[in-house]
């Protein structure tokens, strides 16, 4: 019989810093001080730690990081791909590491300054050539152009609404309006604020697209066994999954025969062959918000509902506390952080334990996802 | 005012398509074993591993499939023109290849030369080639009904 990952390791703590447009410390300071964080939290000492696990688009290293925190000799570590993509890849990772021996206490983050550095499009020299040659000479410059252009086919071939789109970006506002470290918490959000405001690329407006943040987050993954003494109620990685599906191309997924169903419906379907519940036992739900219009596809994608019908799993509240799905309870990329969806996953863990600040009653599995439209990861947690 | 725009910066697999587009022809490389059109362009096919392959001519017909209207921030060229449209268009010879591009009122019109309100999901367009620099092309789109 096959090894299984199947709740042998557990998120054991989590640790972020301030999120805000600016922060005055480097992304190496912030990504210490999550890590940190995160081992106090779990109330392991750093020098226990043997393994890493990030994001290729992180710019501080595992060398640099290890040596900071005072890391003792590490046996493994692992870089996922494709921007946010990878965020639930890095716990995936580790979760593998640990449960086959490689190393016993990994370490994954996410360090960003995007709130007051570079925006990545901007940078033409990187993103010209392959695949850019086909796309942006043309003026699909940015994320929000190339989701857009999905966004607009499927509202037309659903009849989806921006008032659909509204339902998501309310939702993630009014969960970040209870949380104190969202950079929306005061800032609510109206329909008439939504529906008036700018364009960034029609059909997707200001409000659908999620914030800049510079922040650091991190949390640290052990055996089941070993979470049980930890300092925290163990959150266990009960399934995991990367998605890349045949014949994708990246977040411009316009070459398969369906761009509409993209890596969430691979990364879905492995996922709950490995899992012991199904959509429908799923008590809260973290899903990646880089823009709205992934919400609907990932609602498909995922199995919470059939195909084309993600705009409307969105009516009647269905996704704020008491709905049938709550959905990124810390506030989410829209409205907490934009720190390649690395809060999604510790906002799982909070529910989890019992401690989010929008605490969805007796919540005892949650789905956390990454970034829809690039190759992508999901986890499922259970307390 | 093409001079403030990226140029296309093909690849290896890619260049045929602009050498191609200079000519005024719009080709897409399809495999010479098993006859499978593909895009973009790569160096074997995914349906018969074959890595021989010829670029077939098109009709340089198609409809659009989904357009955007991007607003700023965006590079300075391309915010200049802002909103402009950028349109994918399904090809009429081969519907799962679908080229990003802009609808535009002549060949060398500016990318916000057609007013928004005339784009439409299904629209039939029609390939042109606007030609920025020498031996440069890239394909810009006219609406079959304007």
């Amino acid at each position: 019989m096959a090894a299984t990952l199947k709740d042998a390791t557990a998120i054991a703590g989590i640790g972020r810093t301030a999120f805000a447009k600016r922060l005055p410390e480097s992304e190496k300071t912030l990504a210490c001080r999550a890590i940190l964080a995160a081992l106090d939290d779990a109330g392991i000492a750093p020098s226990e730690v043997d393994a890493f696990a990030s994001y290729t688009m992180e710019e501080t290293d595992e060398v640099e990081v290890a040596k900071a925190i005072g890391a003792g000799e590490v046996t493994f570590f692992a870089k996922a791909g494709y921007g946010g993509g990878g965020s639930c890849a890095t716990v995936a990772h580790l979760a593998a590491a640990i449960a086959t021996g490689q190393a016993e206490v990994g370490v994954a983050w996410r360090s960003r300054k995007r709130g007051s550095g570079p925006r990545p499009w901007t940078n033409t020299r990187a993103q010209l050539p392959t695949p850019g040659q086909w796309t942006r000479p043309y003026g699909l410059l940015r994320p929000a152009d190339e989701i857009g252009m999905l966004a607009r086919r499927y509202m037309h071939e659903y009849g989806a609404t921006r008032d659909h789109l509204f339902n998501v970006a309310l939702a993630c506002r009014n969960r970040a309006n209870q949380n104190p470290a969202a950079m929306m918490y005061e800032r609510p959000l109206t329909r008439e604020m939504y529906m008036t405001a700018r364009w960034i690329s029609e059909p997707l407006c200001l409000f659908d697209n999620c914030l800049e943040t510079d922040g650091a987050l991190a949390c640290v993954v052990v055996s089941a066994e070993r979470a049980r003494d930890c300092r925290r109620r163990p959150v266990y990685v009960h399934s995991v999954a990367q998605g890349l599906p045949a014949q994708h191309h990246g977040m411009v997924n316009y070459w398969n025969d369906d761009p509409l169903s993209g890596p969430s419906w691979t990364a879905a379907r492995q996922l709950w062959k490995s899992a012991d519940f199904g959509p429908q036992d799923v008590d809260v739900a973290q899903i990646y918000d880089a823009f709205t219009a992934l919400i609907p596809l990932s609602l498909e994608g995922y199995g919470f509902c059939g195909r084309g019908e993600g705009a409307a799993f969105t009516e009647g509240g269905a996704l704020e506390i008491g709905g049938r799905l709550p959905l990124n309870t810390g506030g989410g990329g829209l409205s907490e952080a934009y720190v390649h969806g690395f809060n999604l996953i510790t906002e799982g863990v909070s529910q989890l334990r019992g401690t989010s600040t929008a605490q969805v009653p007796g919540a005892t599995t949650c789905l956390v996802t990454a970034g829809e439209g690039v190759p992508t990861s999901a986890l499922l947690l259970r307390s | 005012m093409s001079a403030e725009l990226l140029q296309p910066v093909p690849d290896e697999d890619g260049a045929p398509f602009f050498d191609y587009a200079a000519r005024g022809e719009l080709r897409v490389q399809t495999c010479a074993g098993c006859a499978a059109p593909r895009f973009p362009p790569r160096p074997c096919c995914p349906s018969c591993q074959s890595f021989e392959h010829r670029w077939k001519r098109t009709s340089g017909r198609g409809r659009i499939w989904s357009y955007v209207l991007p607003h700023p921030p965006l590079l300075p060229g391309y915010a200049a023109q802002a909103p402009y449209n950028v349109v994918l268009v399904e090809l009429a010879d081969h519907p799962r290849i679908r080229l990003v591009g802009n609808v535009v009122a002549s060949a060398d019109a500016p990318l916000d030369s057609v007013d928004p309100g005339r784009l439409r999901i299904g629209a039939p367009v029609r390939a042109a080639f606007h030609r920025p620099a020498d031996g440069l092309a890239v394909v810009r789109w006219l609406l079959e009904r304007p």
